[in-house]
């Protein structure tokens, strides 16, 4: 028992936006950690836009090629891969949020909550984590762009990452606002089931937004996934060599009452959003003090 | 710290939650270096109490300043000051235990040229500097407490908190957390404050404050409030305790109660008790024992109760306090 442990007092300094900062990058740290260890999912995660792309996509891309249209060169999948990518950062993103709701399980939660940090910064943390995360995974999904007859443009596939970190951001933050309240893995397994099928068919990640029934024409353009969707696709599309009749069957883009909402507002309302719901995450986890 | 200043200055705090008083106004005071411990039933407000320490809950009433810091107002200033070792985990099994205590220091901000070293120290005298690349979830329940002891160390607190250390521990395991428990308080000059439900490990506290549904009842070191009974313990089998219990009160003038399945009451020399207890009772006494008193007696000549009864009741006082916090 003669371990000499001498008394090296550590000094914990004062709170100052440095140190909050370090909380920030250690809680999207571990994060990272977490997902690299679980690298299963990584490869599960890919299996879904798989089948989107390859399955459904190469399903009734035959049924336009045969019938009269303006497919052309261009076919199903191309259309839908911009749809397929946003759906994918969507999955990864809320549930890494999700890990909140196990570590409040689990007890972690309770370790950052006493920590002389402020949530803020956890929150945040988090947030960022599951974009990250989220962006790492749609480097595999964008792997994928030469099936589907995307090219591997540098600059495209750099576009696309960040319209998708965005993305990603706007969403883990979705998810963290949800999980405030959410005690048990289960439930929030059970909401985002819930909310994640609606959101995807209500954005313009499956079929055009022009020509829509009212009420499905109003729902889509209330959908925050709509405005994450059409400026992947209106990227991928301003890459591709095609017709200018093509190109307004395929990428007609968001219109409100007939005008058409220009790329840049659709991605400041994606961060817009984003940032509304992680300030009101942040105010259910301080809620608590 | 200012020196002279308690290391832990309680007073008047009360703590409700809607209808039920869990901490109904206690005071008491820690001195810097001193292992100070909470001795009660589950539900006597022990973890209310740390909890509002601690600055997770905040005090209905009262004052509390924990390291020269006042609970409520200087809620940050106290959080750097203290480590905490909670009943149930707060590790991450996901993470090795380096990458734990890592997590931790960059939580709390410690310098990064300190936290090498200092987390080799506290990961050492844990015994778990071998393990440091491990994932915790291989970890054995001991192991995991000991990490999470090391982890509340590795800020340098001033005060540590520990909420019922040793629960659902083996005993070989329970001896070697109070080997570190001694061993910290010896080398870092830290305060120990913590909370049991063990009256065989109250006697390792300096001093000990009883509670008992909500307020204090006795606080003293554990040889005072022993000497402070000032009685020995009987307990008698017998075939008939109701007429025992009703014999002792009437021709000894003694108050008991069954206690552990045995009569049992305290007298103020036992040995010399027993002889005039088989003339005259009149109740045949299948078997006897007489012990000198320990807490259990403490807390018995305070309470009423033995601690493992006061657990019974504990439990719907528990279930009352619950009810109360939605």
């Amino acid at each position: 028992m003669g371990v000499a442990v001498a008394p090296q007092a550590v000094r914990v300094p004062e709170r100052s936006v440095r140190h909050d900062l370090r909380a920030v990058k250690i809680v999207l740290h571990r994060e990272l950690i977490w997902f690299w260890r679980d690298r299963m999912r990584l490869v599960a995660n890919l299996l879904q836009p798989l089948l989107w792309l390859l399955v459904m996509g190469t399903g009734l891309s035959t049924l336009m090629t045969s019938g009269p249209g303006p497919a052309g060169e261009v076919d199903l999948k191309t259309f839908i891969f911009p749809g397929v990518c946003a759906t994918s950062v969507m999955f990864t993103a809320l549930f890494s949020a999700g890990s909140i709701v196990w570590d409040r399980e689990f007890g972690f939660l309770r370790e950052m909550l006493v920590a002389p940090v402020s949530r803020t910064a956890i929150v945040v943390g988090k947030c960022l984590g599951g974009a990250v995360v989220a962006t790492v995974q749609s480097v595999l999904v964008l792997a994928l762009a030469g099936l589907v007859g995307v090219p591997y443009d540098p600059v495209l596939l750099a576009e696309l990452l960040g319209l998708m970190f965005l993305t990603a951001f706007s969403l883990a933050a979705f998810g963290m606002l949800l999980a405030a309240r959410i005690a048990s893995m289960q439930s929030f397994f059970g909401i985002m089931q819930v909310g994640i099928m609606p959101m995807m068919f209500l954005s313009g990640a499956l079929y055009p937004l022009n020509d829509l029934p009212a009420w499905l024409s109003v729902l889509t353009r209330f959908n925050p996934l709509t405005y994450a969707v059409d400026p992947l696709r209106h990227t991928v599309f301003s890459h591709l060599e095609v017709s200018p009749e093509l190109r307004r069957a395929f990428d007609p883009g968001v219109t409100w009452n007939g005008w058409l909402v220009p790329v840049w507002l659709e991605v400041v309302l994606v961060v817009l959003t984003g940032l509304v719901l992680m300030a009101g995450a942040i105010a259910q986890f301080r809620r608590g003090d | 710290m200012p020196s002279g200043e308690p290391a832990v200055e309680v007073d008047g705090l009360v703590k409700r939650f809607g209808d039920v008083e869990a901490v109904r106004g206690i005071e008491f005071a820690v001195q810097p270096g001193e292992i100070f411990g909470f001795l009660g039933p589950n539900g006597a407000g022990k973890s209310t109490t740390i909890s509002m320490l601690c600055t997770l809950l905040r005090p209905t009433a009262g004052t509390a300043r924990v390291a020269g810091h006042d609970v409520v107002s200087e809620r940050d200033r106290v959080r750097r000051n203290i480590g905490l070792v909670f009943q149930d985990p707060t590790l991450d099994g996901y993470l090795s235990g380096e990458q734990n205590l890592r997590f931790h220091a960059e939580l709390y901000g410690m310098p990064r040229s300190a936290t090498r070293e200092r987390m080799r120290q506290v990961l050492e005298m844990v015994g778990l500097w071998d393990r440091r690349g491990d994932l915790v979830q291989t970890y054995s329940g001991g192991m995991k407490r000991r990490l999470e002891i090391a982890r509340g160390l590795l800020h340098s607190p001033r005060v540590l908190f520990l909420d019922e250390p040793t629960v659902g521990l083996d005993p070989q395991t329970r001896s070697s957390i109070w080997d570190y428990i001694r061993r910290l308080r010896d080398a870092e000059q830290i305060t120990i404050f913590l909370t049991t439900h063990y009256m065989d490990e109250a006697e390792h506290c300096d001093r000990i404050a009883i509670m008992d549904a909500g307020r204090i009842v006795a606080l003293d070191t554990p040889e005072a409030l022993k000497a402070g009974v000032g009685k020995d313990r009987v307990q008698i089998r017998t075939d008939d305790d109701e007429a025992a219990i009703a014999a002792l009160k009437e021709r000894f003038d003694v108050e008991a109660a069954v206690a552990e399945g045995a009569v049992t009451f305290a007298v103020a020399s036992g040995e010399a008790f027993v002889p005039r207890l088989f003339a005259e009772l009149g109740v045949p006494i299948r078997s006897v024992s007489v012990s000198r008193p320990s807490l259990d007696d403490v807390f018995m000549s305070f309470t009423g109760k033995t601690i493992r009864d006061a657990e019974a009741s504990g439990a719907d006082w528990m279930r009352m306090v619950a009810r109360g916090r939605r």
